[in-house]
């Protein structure tokens, strides 16, 4: 099954390079890996997407504790969680066919980002299932371009904090946490 | 004061008690090396950089210090890296300096420069490229503390030119690293101490399987405070040897491909495994599907991507061992498990009480009696190198360790090559000790130029050569699996004796049972280095053998006693 881990990792040099290089490495394939970084300085956090069964996910999970950049491993898959995707999609579009995008980017309620005369740039953000979904209806009017970003995930509701950051004194534990309840779709 | 990078580098491993380093100098190293002789730090030179690294392995291992090699950028760095996977693999604590191009060089391919961070980047703990003199001692402080943290390893510091030659203040408290174990310490799932002690208290045929973490965390005797006290006998890994005394009456010897029969068979009929420090190896389990089938699992190790990674187990702890043995002491129901010891000694049949010694001698040389007999010569009380093959498994079997850290060897990565350098390491950290390097005739052609650092630092480390004119751990597979087709096993050498008596090294060929006391004695007197060429029967293979991915207590048994020995 797919495991979703929210990794936060010192923004240092190499950094991704050592936490893939561990998937890598273990023979775990990454389904899809995004990297930002976090209201902390100094901190970025990453979404990593994996397919294994429960032991893998703890083993993965326990080898990326033993990177010295890893500060803290949250595997969300089953926490109650928010995972968002953004997609820019352009598609060739005139004439009628140019409405019938129009109505559909409004159903799912995504947006016209750039027009020009043969086509339309659409951004989306939701879940990948929709995303997915409106990926296939705009199929037969062309899509020329695709780009997504992968998915990024948050637990909901108030975290407890499982483990401070134990490195470095800039960073207090209840920075990481923060209070996200209340924050719905 | 302003230092440079090259005298903060130096600063710093004095800092950390480093007293021994090795190494080879080379262009983008030379600032350091400059530095180097105001410092209280003594150089070995080596003859090849993967000499350096398995110095320093071999340095820690027997000490439990930190072992520091120092290479050049490039070719020199890059020498480094079977040493450095070696040590990953055996848990061993070294810190390897590397001079790198200039920082505004890098990546624009110059003379001599590699990605030497990039490609250790999956056989070290951590590693770290530092491009300014500001980061010299936070990295360098750090990578001490990474190496001997947790399950300890090696780490890398590659420094740029510029970054020795620059120069700053430092701050040495704000250097410090601040790591912490505490980490690990939350998360969740973690075994109960108190499941395990209810699996202890109830086993009828528990079994304890010890491995290198006994003697990497110093839980020696905690481990047999634990089995006197429960009467659970102790199986060993091969990096295990030592860790409890071979003599120890609950002590059964060694587990997996090459292990006591007993042993084997044991851990198949235990309905408790207690494995502490050690990882399930392939080389130790055989068939997963069919190993131990009769056992619930208690598994302790340091390392968390240990737990569950092979075997499937019923208690996992994450902790360090000693910590855990001396939580689980005062629990521990005191056991009577006579019924269980008496079968284990039932097993062993009369194998265990024949004694090699007294087999009449047929006037072949076998490689067993020229180790049991360097057993009894040196009262069992030498720190033995070995390198990887028959000789090192006949080691294992009939060298008989009482002392912990009295046995080096290249187990998980099984690094041919490893022994004389690794022992050159081991008695620069012990120089009391008694050093035998126990090596076969191709391991030893792999870095047999280190005997010249033997002789420059003046080093008194005796070497056996177990000499079969085969690279015969191989030609034993080619035998057994292959059907004799000795592809590329045969192989000659130099002739030994003159050849150490090139390098200045006193030397004797041995052909026969008859002059083999002689000539350890004799080697054993002289307070220099010595090498015994020891010319053995060629076709011998070591006995038992579990083939690769076979049942544990499916082993190739000795088909006829040419030469019959305890471990068969």
């Amino acid at each position: 099954m797919l495991h979703t881990f929210a990794v936060y990792v010192d923004n240092k040099p190499g950094v991704l390079n050592r936490v893939a290089s561990l998937f890598r490495r273990r023979g775990f394939n990454i389904e899809s890996l995004t990297v930002g970084h976090t209201e902390t300085t100094g901190v970025s956090r990453m979404t990593v997407v994996v397919d294994t069964d429960e032991y893998g996910a703890r083993r993965l999970e326990a080898n990326l504790y033993k990177l010295v950049p890893c500060r803290r491993v949250d595997n969300i898959t089953d926490a109650p969680s928010i995972a968002r995707d953004l997609a820019l999609i352009k598609v060739g579009a005139t004439g009628e066919a140019r409405t019938h995008v129009m109505q559909l980017v409004d159903v799912y309620r995504a947006r016209i980002i750039d027009v020009s005369p043969e086509s339309l740039v659409i951004e989306t953000t939701g879940t990948e299932d929709k995303i997915d979904s409106l990926l296939e209806v705009l199929r037969p009017y062309g899509v020329i371009e695709m780009v997504r970003t992968g998915r990024v995930a948050m637990a909901r509701g108030h975290v407890p904090v499982r483990r401070a950051f134990p490195r470095g004194s800039t960073t207090a534990a209840s920075d990481i946490s923060g209070d996200v309840s209340n924050c719905s779709v | 004061m302003k230092l440079t990078g090259a005298q903060i580098l130096w600063e710093a491993l004095v800092r950390e008690g480093v007293s021994d380093v090795f190494g080879y100098p080379g262009g983008a190293i030379l600032p350091a090396y400059d530095a180097m002789l105001a410092y209280p730090v003594r150089h070995v030179l080596v003859r090849h950089e993967q000499g350096a690294t398995h110095m320093a392995d071999g340095y820690a291992r027997a000490s439990g210090k930190v072992g520091v090699a120092i290479a050049t950028s490039g070719p020199g760095a890059t020498n480094m890296v079977t040493g450095i996977a070696t040590a990953m693999m055996d848990s061993s604590p070294i810190v390897c300096i590397t001079g790198q191009v200039g920082s505004k060089l890098i990546g624009s391919d110059a003379f001599q420069e590699t990605d030497i961070t990039g490609i250790t980047l999956p056989i070290t703990k951590h590693n770290y490229l530092v491009t300014s003199a500001e980061d010299v001692a936070p990295a360098v402080l750090e990578a001490f503390a990474v190496a001997r943290s947790g399950r300890p390893g090696p780490v890398l510091v590659d420094i740029t030119k510029d970054a020795q030659q620059g120069s700053c203040d430092v701050d040495w408290a704000a250097a410090e690293a601040h790591l912490t174990e505490a980490l690990d310490a939350a998360l969740p799932g973690d075994g109960d101490a108190r499941e395990a002690i209810a699996l202890i208290n109830s086993a009828e045929r528990p079994l304890i399987l010890a491995g290198h973490g006994v003697m990497l965390s110093g839980a020696e005797r905690e481990i047999v405070a634990l089995a006197e006290r429960a009467q659970i006998p102790i199986a060993v890994t091969l990096l295990g040897i030592g860790g409890v005394a071979a003599s120890h009456p609950l002590n059964l010897g060694m587990m997996g491909m090459h292990g006591e029969a007993w042993v084997n068979t044991a851990i198949q009929e235990a309905d408790l495994l207690i494995a502490l420090g050690m990882r399930f190896d392939d080389r130790v389990t055989g068939n997963l599907r069919t190993y131990a089938r009769n056992a619930r699992k208690i598994h302790v190790d340091i390392d968390r991507g240990e737990l569950n990674k092979n075997v499937r187990v019923d208690v996992a702890i994450a902790k360090d061992l000693r910590a855990a043995l001396a939580e689980w002491q005062p629990l521990v129901a005191p056991g009577d498990r006579s019924a269980w010891l008496a079968h284990i000694q039932s097993l062993k049949g009369d194998v265990a009480v024949r004694d090699i010694q007294n087999l009449p001698d047929n006037g072949h040389l076998y490689a067993a009696h020229v180790i049991n007999d360097l057993w009894r010569l040196t009262g069992g009380e030498a720190l033995v190198v070995t390198d990887v093959g028959q000789h090192q498994m006949w080691e294992a079997q009939y060298y008989k360790h009482n002392r912990s850290r009295s046995l080096i060897t290249s187990g998980g990565l099984g690094t041919m090559g490893f022994a004389l350098p690794a022992a050159i390491g081991a008695k620069i950290a012990c120089p009391d000790q008694e050093v035998w390097v126990v090596v076969g005739d191709g391991g030893f052609q792999m870095t047999m130029a280190e005997l010249a650092t033997v002789v420059q630092e003046n080093l008194d480390i005796n070497v056996a050569i177990i000499n079969n004119g085969y690279l015969g751990m191989v030609r034993q597979w080619q035998e057994f699996f292959y059907d004799k087709r000795y592809a590329a096993t045969p192989i000659i050498g130099p002739n030994f004796q003159k050849l150490a008596e090139a390098f200045g090294i006193s030397a004797a060929t041995i052909k026969t049972r008859a002059e083999v006391a002689g000539a350890v004695e004799s080697a054993r007197r002289q307070k220099r280095a010595a090498l015994i060429d020891f010319q053995v029967e060629q076709e011998d293979s070591v006995y038992p053998m579990v083939p690769a991915g076979a049942d544990l207590d499916r082993m190739i048994r000795r088909p006829s006693p040419i030469v019959e020995t305890a471990a068969d």
